[in-house]
């Protein structure tokens, strides 16, 4: 339905007047999804996930450089295409109460419709008080129901969810998936931007691992099960850093946006390392029915 | 009920101003060498000292300072606010009827600058960053450093002298009766003056409006709300205004000291009969200390009672503040 | 070029007009100033740039003539206010609890009358004439500096050397004097600049109203009250240039102002 090939995003910056440099966020990242399951981007923190529903969305700054390829069903996904579908069949859950209008009651910000509101209420089990209630009258489970609920109120095809659970409880968390489960069950895609890799297991059907702005593997949820199955030497070193895997951390540091590296991003931190990779990025092959962007890759 | 606590606190406290307010301007005035014996003896040259000492008695300035005060005060308190040398009639009187004039050049000037300044900030906004945005930036930077007194000559320059679009002062045609004004009339010489006076804070009106508008497109919930398909002019009327108008609102009633401060120079420069007017022929001259004194409190009551509405307005409006009253 | 040296030069070119005011109106002989009345009510000129006035008198002379009594005038009691500011500032975020209550609440006196009228009141107290607008100017600008400092010194206060200090037993007054103040200085010295274009603006005013400096003295607030006569009958230069000389000078201090905050503390100023 969606596909990201090859997207790079940099921000021009100005430094006094006239000294400019542009700073690379994402660098050829691929991610496409498919009808009816969810595509989890995980990746750590501050690694510009977020800045990817941006792009597919077109709501960047506007200093912003967009390099690659989004298609639509095929169809190229320009500033016209994104303006006609954002709010109707391409649609964001964003991650907290702060996107949702301080000084506006709920019911109206999620549809003018009051017959939708009252249905997505209905689906979500709140009360049709709650329409009238501010955001900050709102729980932390009413919030994260709103927020899904101000999403699907266009009917999307497409629902992009941003670090959707952080601040809930397991239990509100799980409740919140089963919420996108759903989603995707009735036919559309979720794309869910996230940092618990945990999570994403439990819950995603394919999981792509973000790396320092690009996605290093796209594998199916159940490689996860050993690391023997995954493809790319980052994957693996996330697999033997979950806590049920003995919690092991790698050396080193993601690189920092703005020094990303030439060649392949996660070279500098690689044990099977060799001069080739540091030379030019890796092009994404298949493998074992999953993608991956690694010379070595088995 | 408890929403009325913040209020009725600031009520308290501003009764404590008023009246350390009333003790300062007091004291101050009394220590104005320019007072009723100079007047006296000025205006009487070659007076005996017995005399002089027959009016220090009718005066009452011999009396303990602390008792003078307090007389005075009563008086404040029971409406009876002395009497105005200059206009030889009670200071109350001549503060309402000139307050009166005052209110509708206040009024219009303190309108059309918050329509104006909010308009002009909300297209600055919207056009953020962008050649428009930076020029009338600039633009009003460069009006809140103009003094009120020359642009009011300007206009006057202007609009009267060199266009004639507009009489050259007061509030009505001279030499006719009060009662044969027409409305037109009265506005016709309104319009300079009340844009003289609206220059100032209309500037900082819209420079402080764009800094919110801003605000509100930086936010996430504008993020949002784009990403919900919604275009900047739809994010102004559905967020922004929602947003900026209450900040914007509690600005301009918390403007009254400028308000107040520029009308003298308003009122002056277009011989306009109000309440600002008056404080420039209570200070010179053989100085009207009743009448100064009467103004001075009621500016501070005037400003007291601006500063109480924007209290109320982001207590009671503002739904985050109403909840944290609860 | 570098945005340092284009500040300094900035800087320096303000600095220079300013100083070519004051020297010019202060060393203009009597005689620039005479009246002429073969040379009476002319518009601007190739001759005479800013016109004359009716008594033939040279006004751009005169502007330079009362520009240059506002620059003095504005210095000293901008210099008072921020010393006011200063000890305000101080006492308010040195002192416990209450005293930093008493000293707002003092401030929200001085803010619940019109600036305006509380300069006049004073001017009238003083007598009016150039002390009273002095002082009257100098005691109703503080305020907004006085918060600056306050603030910041509040923020210094939090760190852990005077904490240090204060547990090897040294005095308030002490740490103040050896610690803070020195801070201080960037702040209160930009903090003075920006006062300054206020302070002009105020004695204009209040002289244009009758309070400030006597009629006698070429003034721009005089010079402006004057030109109100001769408007009607279209002598219009007569309030045009010398006013706009003075919201152009109110500006290059402001610039001024602010180039210098840059040049002392390059990352919180913005040009």
């Amino acid at each position: 339905m969606l596909d990201v090939k090859n997207l790079s995003l940099s921000f021009r910056m100005y430094d006094g007047a006239f000294r400019r440099r542009d700073l690379k966020v994402i660098a050829n990242l691929n991610v496409s999804v498919r009808e009816g399951e969810i595509l989890a981007v995980a990746g750590s923190s501050g690694s510009g996930k977020s800045l990817l529903a941006h792009a597919i969305l077109g709501v960047l700054p506007k200093n912003a450089i967009l390099e690659g390829e989004m298609l639509w069903f095929g169809k190229p996904l320009d500033a016209a295409l994104q303006k006609k579908l954002r709010g109707h069949q391409l649609a964001l859950v964003p991650q907290s109460v702060t996107y949702l209008d301080p000084l506006m009651r709920v019911g109206r910000q999620i549809s003018k419709e009051k017959e939708t509101v009252k249905e997505l209420f209905g689906r979500y089990h709140l009360q049709d008080e709650v329409a009238r209630r501010f955001p900050h009258e709102l729980s932390g489970g009413m919030t994260r129901r709103i927020l899904i609920s101000a999403a699907l109120a266009g009917e999307p095809k497409v629902v992009i969810a941003d670090e959707p659970t952080p601040g809930l409880s397991p239990h509100l968390a799980e409740h919140a998936m089963k919420h996108f489960r759903e989603i995707a069950d009735s036919g559309s895609a979720v794309l869910l931007i996230t940092h618990d890799i945990d999570l994403a297991v439990r819950f995603a059907d394919r999981i792509a691992v973000f790396y320092a702005g690009t996605t290093v593997e796209t594998a199916n949820a159940s490689d996860f099960a050993d690391e023997s199955l995954l493809r790319h030497p980052y994957s693996r070193a996330l697999w033997r850093a979950m806590p049920q895997n003995g919690f092991s951390p790698t050396d080193g540091t993601q690189p920092y946006a703005g020094s990303l590296p030439a060649g392949c991003l996660y070279a500098p931190r690689c044990a099977m390392r060799t001069p080739e990779c540091v030379s030019a990025p890796p092009e994404p092959r298949d493998i074992r029915g999953g993608e991956v962007s690694c010379l070595y890759a088995t | 009920m408890s929403k009325l606590k913040p209020i009725a606190v600031y009520i308290a406290r501003g009764i404590t101003l008023l009246l350390a307010v009333s003790i300062c301007s007091f004291i101050l005035a009394s220590a104005s060498p320019i007072n009723p014996e100079t007047r006296y003896r000025l205006s009487h040259p070659g007076v005996s000292d017995e005399k002089v000492a027959q009016m220090r008695d009718y005066w009452g300035i011999d009396e303990p300072p602390v008792q003078r005060y307090l007389g005075w005060l009563g008086g404040i308190l029971r409406g009876d606010w002395g009497k105005s040398t200059s206009y030889r009639q009670p200071v109350l009187d001549v503060i309402g009827v000139r307050f009166k004039t005052s209110l509708a050049l206040m009024l219009t000037a303190w309108t059309l600058s918050g329509l104006f300044g909010f308009g002009i900030g909300s297209l600055m906004a919207v056009f953020r960053g962008r050649p428009l945005d930076r020029i009338v930036k600039r633009v009003c930077l460069f009006m809140c450093s103009i003094p009120t007194f020359w642009i009011g000559l300007v206009f006057l320059a202007v609009f009267a002298a060199m266009l004639g679009w507009f009489p050259f002062g007061l509030a009505v045609p001279a030499g006719v009766p009060p009662e044969q004004v027409t409305l037109g009339q009265r506005i016709h010489h309104l319009i300079l003056p009340a844009l003289t006076l609206s220059f100032l804070s209309f500037s900082n009106l819209a420079l402080h409006t764009r800094e919110k508008l801003i605000d509100v497109y930086d936010s996430d919930f504008a993020l949002f709300a784009r990403a919900r398909g919604e275009s900047d002019t739809k994010i102004l009327f559905r967020h922004g205004i929602r947003n900026a108008l209450i900040p914007a609102i509690t600005m301009q009633f918390g403007s009254f000291a400028e308000l107040f401060g520029g009308s003298v120079f308003a009122e002056n420069i277009f011989s306009y009969p109000g309440l600002g007017a008056a404080v420039s022929v209570a200070g010179t001259g053989a100085t009207d200390i009743p009448l100064f004194l009467g103004i001075v409190m009621f500016s501070a009551c005037f400003i007291f009672a601006g500063n109480l509405i924007a209290n109320i307005l982001t207590n009671l409006i503002d739904p985050r503040t109403k909840e944290a009253a609860r | 070029m570098n945005r340092r040296l284009s500040a300094a030069i900035t800087a320096g070119v303000i600095l220079a007009v300013i100083l070519a005011i004051y020297i010019g109106g202060t060393f203009l002989p009597e005689s620039a100033l005479r009246a002429d009345f073969s040379q009476k009510g002319l518009p601007p000129s190739a001759s005479h740039i800013f016109g004359t006035d009716f008594l033939g008198r040279d006004m751009f002379t005169r502007t330079v003539k009362g520009l240059s009594i506002s620059l003095v005038i504005g210095a000293a009691a901008s210099v008072i206010s921020a010393f006011i500011a200063l000890a305000v500032g101080v006492t308010a975020a040195m002192g416990r609890g209450w005293v930093d209550h008493a000293v707002n609440w003092f401030i929200d006196v001085f803010m619940s009358v019109p600036h305006t009228v509380l300069i006049i009141l004073i001017s009238v107290a003083l007598a009016r004439g150039v002390k009273g607008m002095l002082v009257g100017v100098a005691v109703t600008h503080w305020v907004g500096l006085a918060r600056i400092i306050r603030g910041e010194v509040m923020q210094i206060r939090g760190r852990q050397y005077i904490a240090a200090s204060r547990r090897f037993g040294k005095s308030p007054l002490w740490i103040a004097r050896k610690h803070i103040l020195p801070h201080m200085v960037p702040q209160f010295f930009v903090g003075l600049i920006l006062l300054f274009p206020h302070a002009i603006m105020h004695e204009s005013g209040l002289t244009f109203l009758g309070f400030g400096l006597p009629p006698e003295q070429p003034a721009i607030g005089i010079i402006l009250s004057e030109s109100m006569k001769y408007i009607s009958g279209g002598a219009v230069w007569l309030a045009f240039f010398p006013g706009l000389s003075l919201v152009v000078l109110v500006l290059l201090i402001d610039k001024l102002g602010n180039t210098i905050r840059y040049l002392l503390e390059p990352r919180e100023a913005q040009l």
